[in-house]
Parts: C-alpha cells; structure tokens; sequence
C-alpha cells in the first residue's frame, strides 16, 4: 500500500505519468461493468447461441452449424440481404451529393448561414422511428401532403399506394432518409471544409482553379478522412435499416422491402427462433466489422503517407 | 411587388449572395415542408385530417387531436393518455442521460489521465462497440435481460441504452479531459489536493461543455430509440412515446385517425426541437469533438 503510495508521490512531481496505477483502472471500472454485462456478454453468448437450436421455452440443443447452412439456403434471407444492400447502394451516394452540396452552400460562419444550418438540421434530431410514422402520413395517396402536391403539379391521380409496388416502396423510404439525415452528412462534410486552410484555396484562385476544379481537386483530395468516416457510418447505419422500413412499408409488397434487421426481428422475435435469429445476427455483425476494418485500414494508410 | 424587388436588388442582396440566399431558402422550406405539413394535419378536426382531397391549410384549427391522445376515448388505441407514456419516456430519458453521464465522465477521465494495466485492451472493447451496434446483439440481450427477469421492464431498457450510448460518450469525454492542460493539475498536486479533489473542482468545471454535449446525446438516443423499445416492452402501459404511435397507427374498422396519429408524431418530436434550438451549440460541438473529428 505504501509502496504504491509513494510510487505514485514519485511518478506526479517527476511530471510525467500522474497518480497511481490502480486509479485510473477505477475510473473505467463501472463504465466496463456494463460494457462486460451487456455487452461483451451477449456478444459471447451470441455465437453460441447461433450454433443452437434454441426455442423461447425448453432447452436449447447443439446442432453445429445447421443454423448457418439454413441462413445461405434461405431464400427469404437472401432476399432480405439483397434488398438491404440495394438500399445501401442508393442511400450511401445519394446522402454523399445531398450533404456535400448542402455543406458548400453552409460552409461560413455568419450568421445567416448559421440559421439555414439549424434550419436544414431540424430532421435529423427527430426520432427515426417518429419520422417515418411522420411519412407513413405524409405519402398516404387519400389524406398525405406529398400525393397531393403531385396531383396539383398535374402528374396524375396517385391513387395506388406509394407502398404497394416495388421500386416506388423502396424510393419512399430512400426519400425520407434522404430528408432526415443530408444534414448530418453536412455538418460532417463542413467540419472538414471549414478545416481546409483558407491560404490552400486562395494560392489555388491565384493559379486560376475555378470553383469545380477546386471542389475536385483540392477540396475533395483533402476531405479523403471526412468522407471515409461519413460512408462508413452511411453504410453500417444502412445495413441495419428498421424503424423505416417496419413502419412505412411493413415488408410491402409481399415481403421485398423487408431487410436484414427487419427479418432477423420477425425470426427471433415472431416465430421466436431465438439461435437462427443469432446465426443471421452474427452474419450481420461480420459484415458490420469487414466495413469499420476497411474505414480503419484506410484512415491510417492515409496518416502514413 | 416592385418594393420587394427593390428591397432585394441594393444592399446585400445582390449578385451572387442573392442566388444563394434563394437557394438556401428553399432547401430550408424542403427540409421544413413535412413537419409543417403534419403540424398543420394534427390541428384539423378529425373528419377534415382524413377527408380526401386534403387541403394544405385548415380551415378549422382545433387543438381537439391533442386532447384526444391525453383523454382517450374508452375501447380506442390507446389504453392510457399521452402523460402516461410521456412519463415512461421520461424515465427512461432521465436513468439514460444520468448514467450515461456518470459512467462516461469517469471513464473519460480514466483513460485521458491515468495509464494503467490493460488500459489498451480496455479502450480496444469500447472501439468495437461501434462496429458492433446494439442492433446485432438484440437475441442475446433479450435473453440475458430475461434472466435477470428485466424483460418489459424500462430498467431493463435503460441498462441497454446506457450500454451503448457509453462508446461516443466516453470518446467524447476523454477528448474534453485530454484538452485541459496537466499543469493544472500538477499546480493543485503541488499544493497537496486528493486526486477526487482534482477532479471535482478543477477538471468537471473545465470539462462541462462535453458533459452537456453527452448528455444531450444520450436523452436523443433514449427519447427517440424505437428498435430494442419494441422488443424489449411488451405491455401497452410500460410503452414509451415511440412506440405508443404504433398504437396510433393501427387503424379501426380499415381507417386510420390520421390528425389523431400526425398529433401523437408531433408531441413526441417537439421536445426533441426545442431542446435543440436552446442547445445547439453543445450538440454540434459534441458531434464534432466525439465523431466527426475521428
């Protein structure tokens, strides 16, 4: 105890590592307490529950990796993963050019600019699950704004539901998202303009670099950290679409719109086949960390250089 | 018409400032237009909020929606009044945001100051946290929960959103330690205050701006999280906000209350507006200084 005592007197007046080497451990230790129970726990028991049979009521029974063979035969499931990286693939651009725009129209910092910014962010602070029963709403043929809009514009009756056919469903829920989240790539996409030293963009006016040429040249080669960052969290937030979906289209029609998150949900949670719902969840979890690994890969590949 | 014209042709709206100006306008009204419309919706009287065509602006206001979802009707879909679920919302908000900010503001802390035995190994399980979504992990917890017997129960839910709202807090909180320069601290060494000491008086103080921004994200996460609430809450009484609209969405004799249901969205996200509005700075920084900044 003493000794530790004095370790720590020595380790602070010599000025470089301060305090004990047991303190610090106790301030992260509650915050791990959680991190082992509800996290690294159930991560543990999720690999093994997905190499068993493991109804709601009964005992689970061992079956190797049965679970994992029904997952890749499962037409549903490949179903469901196809319609979730289709999503993937439209969103993630899509919220690229929308942020990026709106970050070059925001970039200063007066005033006015300030206001659009808190204008055009509003969206993102709802919750996604009060937003899309905001659309379910808002796209609804009889009584939502947006149908009659189209109708007024002249554009036809709109009285199919938006939701009954693919690949309008689908366009629905990318819409919305779309008008949620631009703004979080934004601010995102302006951190890293905002960042660029402000001498870059004025030697390069004085060379005659005009406004795209800069964007592609300068701005874009610049921002390579910010947009690695900004797609990966597009990408995994895409990848475990629910709420969306769930609400505004509810799978229709027959079932195409359903994603990964959303039949993993009906396995384990409706038909309560807890370890399929695992083994899916761990696919999902794989494809999740194969995505942060590559960000990780990159961002420090660039550091090197 | 010529006076606007004019008002918009000297001074600063000229030239280039004025495209931008009209650009930002309308984007602005675009983000704006479906929570305005739904807003204008929920103040309809019922028969007006679901009679087709629908018209843009009321021509009757009435709050009578709003009264609805607190008085319900007997045999409608809601069992309680909005407060009912409201409180359950808050309960959740306040138990998220209060761990949260405890457990992120040690840790931060911790692991910004302190170098100790596995700290690395430590710091490695919080990254893989954000590879790693709640969302992955729902059949686990919801078995694990149940074991404790903390199934539709909203402690149950709190520990989860505590959990997983920890990795951006406790990034978020040991970037703002990081940023306080340690001559602070050895100054107050020197005069011989307790390390608990040091911590309260000098770095909490220093450190509150990313105290602020923590919990701002944690009541947005707890407040609006809709996915585990779902499965984890099965009795109508424990549901919190979010999840009551599920009730509002479900439709009696194949019609659904639309002005009923657009004033049930707007309840639920105009604490989420308002608290942005007074709070934005610490949001955005928060946002900044946790993620976005790597």
């Amino acid at each position: 105890m003493s000794a530790i005592k004095s370790l720590t007197a020595r380790s602070s007046y010599a000025g470089k590592k301060r305090f004990s080497l047991s303190g610090g451990f106790l301030f992260v230790l509650p915050a791990m307490i959680f991190v082992s129970m509800f996290f690294l726990w159930p991560l543990y028991s999720l690999i093994m529950m997905s190499f068993q049979d493991y109804p709601l009521l009964g005992d689970p029974t061992w079956i190797g990796l049965d679970n994992y063979k029904e997952a890749f035969t499962d037409d549903e499931f490949k179903g469901s993963f196809k319609i979730t990286i289709i999503y993937t693939l439209i969103v993630t651009p899509l919220l690229f050019i929308t942020g990026l725009g709106c970050a070059l129209l925001i970039k200063g910092t007066s005033r006015i600019s300030i206001f659009f910014r808190t204008i055009f962010f509003i969206p993102v602070v709802i919750g996604f699950g009060s937003a899309a029963f905001l659309w379910f709403w808002f796209i609804n043929p009889d009584t939502g704004y947006l149908p009659q809009i189209m109708r007024d514009l002249g554009l036809g009756d709109m009285k199919e539901s938006w939701t009954a056919t693919m690949p309008l469903a689908l366009i629905m829920v990318v819409l919305m998202v779309v008008w949620k989240f631009t703004a979080f790539q934004m601010i995102g996409f302006m951190t890293g303009l905002q960042a660029i030293p402000e001498e870059i963009n004025e030697s390069a006016s004085l060379d005659g670099a005009t406004g795209m040429k800069k964007l592609r040249f300068i701005s874009l080669p610049l921002l390579r950290r910010t947009i690695g960052l900004l797609m990966v969290l597009s990408i995994s937030g895409s990848l475990l679409a629910f709420d969306q979906f769930y609400i505004i289209t509810a799978g229709r029609p027959e079932g195409q719109t359903q994603t990964i998150a959303f039949y993993l949900f009906r396995q384990a949670f409706l038909a309560f086949r807890l370890g399929y719902g695992a083994a899916l969840s761990v696919i999902l979890a794989v494809l999740l960390m194969i995505i942060s690994l590559i960000q990780i890969k990159l961002s420090r590949m660039d550091t090197h250089e | 018409m010529n006076k606007t014209k004019k008002f918009f042709s000297v001074g600063p709206f000229t030239g280039p400032f004025r495209g931008w100006f009209v650009i930002c306008l309308s984007l602005g009204a675009l983000f704006m237009f479906p929570l305005i419309s739904a807003l204008l919706t929920s103040l309809k009287p019922s028969r007006m909020a679901s009679q087709f065509p629908p018209d843009y602006i009321p021509k009757e206001v009435t709050l009578n929606n709003y009264e609805r979802i607190f008085v319900p009707a007997k045999g409608g879909f809601l069992e309680y009044g909005a407060w009912h679920y409201t409180v359950n919302s808050l309960i959740l908000a306040f138990g998220t945001v209060v761990g949260v900010s405890i457990l992120a503001t040690l840790a931060g802390y911790g692991f910004a100051r302190f170098k100790f035995f596995g700290k690395s190994a430590l710091f490695a399980f919080i990254l893989l946290m954000f590879m790693i979504p709640f969302q992955a992990l729902l059949v686990p917890l919801f078995r694990i929960l149940a074991n404790f017997g903390l199934t539709n129960s909203l402690l149950g839910v709190i520990f989860v959103y505590i959990t997983y709202n920890l990795p951006l807090s406790v990034f978020i909180m040991r970037n703002s330690f990081a940023e306080i320069p340690s001559a602070f601290e050895e100054a107050a060494m020197i005069d011989g205050a307790s390390v608990f000491r040091i911590f309260r008086t000098i770095m909490m103080p220093l450190a509150l701006p990313g105290l602020i921004s923590t919990a701002l994200f944690a009541f947005f996460a707890s407040w609006n999280e809709f996915f585990a609430a779902t499965i984890f809450i099965s009795t109508n009484g424990n549901y919190p906000l979010p999840v009551m609209l599920t009730l509002l969405q479900s439709s009696q004799r194949g019609e659904i209350d639309w002005g009923l249901m657009q004033a049930g969205v707007i309840y639920t996200i105009l604490p989420c507006v308002l608290i942005f509005l007074v709070l934005q700075k610490y949001y955005i920084q928060g946002l900044i200084a946790g993620g976005l900044k790597g």
